[in-house]
């Protein structure tokens, strides 16, 4: 089964065109990366994919269902830039936040909950800054925070929105091997406008500027970049270890 | 000095202080972190209207805030469900429109009606055992909603996107948070006045999320705070002969600059 099926999606807000005849289909255990520059539709893409977001038109089905029935097996990790840094709340709360529609309303969370939130925080190393106070914690450390808050959904897709932007190079070889880890069994599409960083870690690589262009592969050339951008982009790998972009022919799109 | 306390209606003033301090300590907390002062404000000035309208129809005042002060708090739940572009404009709109109607309706009422200063201000000193009672059920109910959704409130207020890609129903979770601060505002309204009840919300709120590490903590700092400055606000006004609500803001205020410089000594605990 596909993990996404996008088919003819269009949205427009306030009678501007965010997105026009979007088609994408992502098989499962795929790790997708998503560039295009910032406007370009990229947040409003996860956003109909979580069901946040209702196309005007087309259709979308993830694991075979539509958005709604699917509320809470999608993993979401929103950029953390939007949060403000002087909410005073523990790691350990942040992430209990994913195991909410499981709370009764008396009674709270249960020993299972609590189990899966300790997992999680595990996972992601996270163990020694349960009781930390989440503004106070790096840039690396909090996106962390938000994948183990997404984890503990039980996800078997999980979507990140800019996470390289509030990460340096040095947490960033830690931070997509986490990630490449947990694509041995979850889904992931990242989304970024970062092309030096994501092109090392993905399978496949979409640039999205309202329209879509899908490459059944992960190198980018300029003329892909050229299309998405509308101007010419110098390819520079910044920051990535082990990796030269390749000269990529674009006749076999 | 504590002579004071022998009269019934300084007795009342400060447990209606007392009580009132618990509804701002504690739904301040979430007007603070969500920053909707400026919704908070809307509420309670539209309320004014409700004041009017209940004066006009010879009606008890309570229940024209109640009614006012509930619809502003689905007004701005419905602007907000149609995402519309101008929500703070469309609630500046309806704050002005609150106000003018209680100033046109009062003007329209024959006989004797209270003027608009002791509505903005509050007249905590005249308050009768009856409301105090009536703040201690107000009390019971915030503190009960605040208990039952603790989670869920702390959920939408730091991070709505989140909360809906989980399927929390958030928009219903959000009315109830407003509706919880109509309420507050209502009854404290006709002890503590409109403006007050904006700047204790805020203002206690304001200060404790410079020196605590959870939502739980803020509340109860904010409660503390509000208790100190409407009892400190109370006797200084009544020893210089003050009014006792301003009296009350001045002092929130002139704490909250304080606080900025006390928090840059006091480093905030990074661990537990």
């Amino acid at each position: 089964m596909n993990a996404v099926n996008l088919s003819n999606i269009k949205v427009s807000i306030n009678g501007i065109d965010i997105l026009e005849n979007v088609n994408l289909t992502i098989p499962e255990k795929e790790f997708l990366g998503i560039i295009g520059p910032n406007g370009g539709g990229k947040t409003t893409l996860l956003k109909v994919l979580l069901g946040l977001i209702k196309p005007n038109s087309g259709s979308v089905k993830i694991f075979g269902k539509v958005p709604e029935e699917n509320l809470g097996m999608i993993g979401y990790v929103p950029q953390f830039s939007s949060f403000d840094a002087d909410y005073p709340v523990s790691v350990l709360d942040v992430v209990m936040m994913g195991r909410l529609k499981h709370k009764k309303l008396l009674g709270g969370f249960s020993a299972e909950d609590r189990s899966i939130v300790d997992e999680s925080i595990e996972l992601v190393n996270l163990s020694d800054y349960k009781y930390r106070q989440v503004g106070y914690l790096s840039g690396g450390e909090k996106q962390r925070v938000l994948i183990a808050r997404a984890l503990t959904t039980k996800p078997k897709l999980l979507l990140l929105d800019e996470p390289t932007a509030s990460i340096d190079s040095k947490t960033g070889k830690s931070f997509y091997d986490l990630l490449e880890k947990l694509n041995e069994d979850i889904t992931v599409i990242l989304v970024s406008h970062d092309i030096g960083a994501i092109s090392a870690y993905v399978n496949k690589i979409a640039c999205l500027n309202k329209k879509l262009v899908y490459h059944d592969t992960k190198e980018i050339s300029a003329e892909m970049l050229e299309q998405v951008y509308h101007c010419p982009v110098d390819l520079i790998a910044h920051g990535v270890p082990h990796r030269v972009l390749n000269e990529h022919d674009h006749g076999n799109e | 000095m504590f002579e004071i306390f022998q009269y019934d209606f300084m007795i009342n003033a400060v447990a209606a202080s007392i009580l009132a301090s618990i509804a701002f300590g504690v739904v301040g907390t979430y007007v603070v972190v969500k920053r909707i002062v400026f919704i908070s404000g809307g509420i309670a000035h539209t309320a004014y209207g409700g004041i009017g309208l209940a004066f006009f129809l010879g009606i008890n005042p309570f229940w024209g805030t109640v009614a006012f002060a509930i619809g502003a708090a689905f007004f701005i739940s419905f602007v907000r469900r149609e995402k519309n572009q101008h929500e703070d404009t469309l609630i500046g709109i309806m704050w002005a429109f609150g106000m003018a109607i209680g100033v046109i309706l009062i003007g329209l009422t024959p006989g004797y009606v209270p003027n608009l200063m002791s509505y903005l201000f509050g007249n905590i000193l005249t308050i009768p055992r009856v409301d105090v009672v009536g703040m201690l059920i107000l009390d019971v109910v915030i503190l009960a909603l605040v208990f039952l959704f603790f989670r869920e409130f702390q959920a939408i207020t730091f991070d709505e996107e989140f909360s809906r890609a989980i399927g929390l129903r958030v928009d219903n979770l959000y009315l109830l948070l407003l509706v919880i601060i109509a309420l507050t505002t209502v009854i404290l309204i006709k002890l503590v006045g409109i403006i007050l009840v904006v700047a204790l919300l805020s203002i206690p709120a304001a200060i404790s999320i410079k020196f605590v590490k959870s939502i739980k903590a803020m509340m109860i700092m904010s409660t503390m705070l509000g208790i100190v400055f409407t009892i400190s606000g109370l006797l200084l006004s009544y020893y210089l002969n003050l009014a006792a609500g301003a009296t009350i803001i001045i002092i929130s205020v002139i704490a909250y600059f304080a606080s900025g410089f006390i928090s840059r000594f006091v480093v905030k605990k990074r661990t537990s």
